[in-house]
């Protein structure tokens, strides 16, 4: 899939790593084979054992032209990495074909074991299943209400830890519609494997249709359906909720940060950490 | 009042699922066999006296080496089993439930890391850097003989879980918090692996202070620190970086622990504990240990190429400054584990480029020996196989690291089966072949006799292409997206045939196992065609050589003045002087690091269970044992001068019979 990126970060990321080995490659191959070299040309033979072996030869100058080599290659990787470090930065605004678009937010939680999607502009929740705008830069606002956990799309890139108190900001982008795989990678318990789901990039026009048509249903994320959720199960089944209750996302997200109280009383905490 | 005696124990923790029952009975019918064969050939008096109470380095490092070698046995298993297991999980659930899948990949990596690589690499340090450095003893005897049984009290509690308990922690190999926290792993297997850590931990620690000072002060005349072989230079280095981080691991498992009984809150997700601040610590000191396993592996390979060769090592101070270098850098990259934890681009950045800067000596340290080998007479025998396999290996498996350094990359390629297959060719690749490589370089010094060459080519071939089979199909489903540790996954990923490529790799593996244990008995069976008479046989540079093997209880009957590097080489060219013998004082036995670490075995049993009269007596135990200790003055006896000689004459009319 890394080699099927649907989005410029990871198309990004992907000529990164191409880079790398290339570059790696013109250091390592010739070392690698040198020594295959040397051991065919300088194996011992029979009837050799009357010459003596010469001793290399050493100096100061040597030596330094020996770090040289290494040095520049892994210098110009240096560069490469600083920059890309900055330009792939996970929790920079990817630049879309508007560039004055504001990124489309979707705010996720990672529970045990499933993902928790809120939409705060249309008001909709889903789990396990999340759909957006194609050729829209998305921001994936992640939380967790469970242990550490990591978030990853891989044909669209970063991978992000989603961890509790806390919001760590995902910037991706779709290039076209399509239907991209995603999942956890970082452990946390039994339902782990079990924690994937689809990513559904759509036109614009249909994302609006598709929300609208979630709207219908009847089923509302309050604290209480909200706690149901959050319970530990495993494979959960794609659910859609026409609505949410405002402040849900906020709540879980100062639920551990606040002193040791019960979490109803978190839960009625109204601001919003926006 | 049961509560106080038992703590958290009741007879629910006796074994009674297939796993748990089997183990215990694997366990229960080792110790049977071995009390039987003992038995039988009447040998506990030899066992006691000669090996489990010794001081000496030789043999501590067998045992090393024994102990090492089942555990590998028991992490080779956990291997096939989670190979199996994603083999066969393509759209279903497997064979195992996900909770015991879990605990079966983290006990293979603690194993693997802690109780096998380790365990070799300290037994390999034992055995050989006293007789390069030509010393007869280490610094602290009866500390090594403690550090050992520490190890294997720790060996034995990752293993108790089996008969007492059932579970093992199932939070990854170094259980990572908030998951490892009371509230998401409620039972003792998280305690189990805490304390069996912590045990073999100390034992460790010990362990790298001993050598640290060992080799730092009982060096024979003549060595300057610029004389010494590689591999002590990179034992030297592996200790320090010990001494530097194992403290960090000690207080890391602590504050979890504190967290886990008396309900505090360092890592917890509630009361203000911090979970980052969990993984920073653990990294910090988990970055570091990996360059404690490869830096000795390097040292070996440094010998085996520069003895196969039949030349001195070319770029001696590039070597030894590389590896220095690698030992600083070590310290100062732990955060490349975790770029995608949300830390700022500028912080990425400076850890990623910290880390590839350790390429830079890596690769100066292969052109060193590509440069020791060029217009050398380059003999193939079993361990430059070994050294061929690891250039073959090792340095894709840099590429995939330089990969990983670059946190652009690394986004994409972080706990994914990419990542997994990195480490393992790094520590297969780098740090077991060197292990291999050194096991078979001086089975001779340490046995009398050589290893046959023809089942050690056997067994390296199997593992060099059950290597690649195994390892290659990782690194292809983690660039297609598979995460790491999944104990199933839907068909429609199309992955299970690389998984299946993977599993039929790992027996091939299992192939070259059986070959290295055929290789050891059919030489052992051999042993009168391949004994080595000369303490010699690869015509071999270092002081370790300069002795017969396998070598006397007292190593040196004269303790060699050093002129050059290869110091034997040079005693070689200047023809060896006559022998002049002494007194020598030897350390004595010692049953002490025995009461020790038993004592600690229970003390780790009772804190696991919570039994806190059993713990707080069994630590009592074991500090008035140490003071005790401390009050023997009469730790050492003297072997004669004449008794020496009588030996040495005795050895050599026993060679030219």
């Amino acid at each position: 899939m890394l080699f099927h990126p649907a989005g410029v970060v990871a198309a990004g990321e992907r000529n990164l790593i191409i880079t790398i080995v290339i570059v790696m490659l013109l250091l390592v191959l010739p070392v690698v084979f040198g020594i295959y070299f040397v051991a065919w040309k300088y194996r011992a033979k029979e009837g050799d054992g009357r010459h003596a072996i010469p001793e290399g030869k050493h100096g100061m100058f040597r030596e330094i032209v020996w770090w040289f080599v290494p040095l520049i290659a892994i210098g110009v990787l240096s560069m490469i990495t600083w920059a890309t470090a900055h330009r792939l930065d996970p929790q920079a605004a990817v630049a879309g074909a508007d560039p004055n678009a504001k990124p489309f937010v979707v705010q996720v939680i990672a529970l045990n074991w499933k993902w928790l999607f809120i939409y705060p502009e249309q008001g909709i929740a889903t789990v396990n299943f999340v759909e957006f705008p194609a050729a829209t830069p998305l921001e994936f606002d992640l939380t967790a209400d469970a242990p550490m956990n990591a978030f990853w799309i891989p044909q669209l890139g970063t991978q992000m830890y989603a961890m509790p108190a806390m919001v760590n900001r995902l910037h991706l982008i779709a290039n076209a519609p399509g239907e991209f795989p995603g999942t956890e990678t970082e452990i946390n318990g039994d339902g782990y494997a079990g924690m994937r789901f689809m990513a559904k990039a759509v036109l614009p026009d249909d994302f609006d249709a598709w929300a609208a048509s979630v709207k219908q249903g009847t089923s509302t994320l309050n604290g209480a359906s909200y706690a149901a959720l959050a319970a530990p199960s495993q494979n959960y089944p794609v659910t859609f909720y026409a609505s949410t209750s405002p402040g849900l996302y906020a709540a879980v997200v100062m639920k551990y940060m606040a002193p040791i109280v019960s979490s109803s009383t978190t839960m009625d905490m109204n601001h919003d950490s926006r | 009042m049961m509560k106080f005696i038992f703590g958290k124990l009741t007879l629910d923790a006796l074994p009674h699922v297939w796993y748990t029952v089997g183990g215990t009975v694997t366990l229960l019918a080792m110790m049977a066999a071995a009390a039987w064969y003992f038995t039988k050939t009447k040998r506990w008096s030899w066992l006691w006296h000669e090996w489990l109470t010794s001081t000496d380095p030789k043999k501590i490092g067998i045992m090393y080496i024994i102990v090492a070698a089942l555990m590998f046995f028991r992490g080779a298993l956990d291997a096939a089993m989670i190979w199996s297991q994603q083999a066969l999980a393509s759209g279903n659930g497997g064979y195992l439930d996900p909770g015991h899948f879990q605990q079966i990949f983290t006990a293979h990596g603690d194993i693997m890391v802690f109780f096998v690589t380790m365990g070799f690499l300290f037994g390999l340090i034992n055995l050989i850097v006293p007789l390069q450095i030509g010393a007869r003893d280490l610094a602290f005897p009866f500390l090594n003989s403690l550090g050992f049984w520490l190890y294997l009290a720790g060996a034995a509690l990752i293993n108790m879980f089996f008969v007492i308990g059932g579970d093992f922690s199932a939070a990854g190999w170094l259980a990572i918090a908030p998951l490892s926290e009371l509230q998401y792993s409620p039972g003792v297997g998280v305690d189990y692996w805490a304390w069996s850590l912590q045990i073999s931990g100390v034992g460790t620690l010990i362990g790298g202070i001993n050598f640290l000072v060992t080799i730092l002060k009982m060096r024979a005349p003549g060595m300057t620190l610029g004389k010494m072989p590689l591999f002590v230079w990179t034992s030297l280095l592996s200790m320090i970086l010990v001494v530097s981080v194992f403290p960090i691991l000690t207080i890391t498992i602590g504050l979890l622990s504190l967290d886990r009984i008396l309900g505090m809150h360092f890592f917890t997700l509630i009361g203000g504990g911090n979970p980052m601040m969990y993984t920073n610590l653990i990294w910090m000191w988990g970055h570091p240990e990996v360059y404690i396993l490869i830096l000795p592996a390097f040292g070996i390979y440094s010998e085996v190429v520069s003895t196969f060769s039949g030349k001195k090592l070319s770029g001696y101070v590039s070597l030894v400054c590389g590896a220095i270098g690698v030992t600083l850098l070590a310290c100062a990259v732990w955060l490349h584990h975790f770029f995608t934890m949300g830390a700022g681009a500028d912080v990425n950045a400076f850890f990623g480029i910290m880390t590839m800067f350790i390429a830079i000596p890596t690769g100066v340290q292969f052109v060193s020996w590509l440069r020791t080998m060029f217009r050398g007479r380059i003999v193939f025998k079993t361990p430059m196989y070994w050294f061929m396999g690891f250039a073959s290996t090792f340095t894709f498996g840099g590429i995939a690291g330089v990969m990983l350094a670059s946190p652009g990359a690394d986004f994409q390629l972080h706990n994914s089966l990419f990542l997994v297959a990195h480490f393992h060719t790094m520590i297969v690749g780098g740090a077991l072949f060197g292990i291999f490589a050194g096991i078979t370089y001086w089975f001779p010094k340490v046995t009398g006799f050589v290893l046959d060459e023809t089942w050690g080519k056997r067994a390296f071939w199997s593992w060099l292409v059950g290597f690649f089979l195994s390892f290659v199909p990782l690194y292809i489903l983690g660039f297609m997206g598979a995460s790491r540790r999944l104990d199933h996954y839907p068909a429609s990923t199309g992955w299970q045939a690389l998984f299946i490529t993977s599993f039929i790799g790992i027996c091939v593996l299992a192939l070259g196992g059986l070959f290295q244990v055929i290789q050891i008995v059919y030489s052992f069976r051999h042993r009168k065609e391949l004994r080595d008479t000369t303490g010699d046989p690869w015509n071999g540079r270092s002081l370790e050589w300069s002795l017969p093997s396998p070598v006397p209880s007292y190593s040196f009957a004269t303790i060699p003045e050093v002129r050059d590097r290869d110091a034997f080489w040079d005693m070689k060219e200047r023809g060896l002087g006559p022998k002049k013998y002494e007194d020598i004082e030897m350390p004595k036995n010692t049953a002490m690091g025995i009461y020790v670490a038993g004592l600690a075995f229970v003390f780790g049993f009772a804190m696991v269970w919570q039994v806190w009269w059993l713990a707080a007596l069994s630590l009592i135990g074991v500090i008035a044992c140490v003071i005790i200790r401390s009050f023997d003055e009469h730790t050492e006896y003297v072997i004669p001068a004449a008794e020496v000689e009588r030996r040495e004459k005795a050895r050599v009319l026993a060679v030219q019979q």
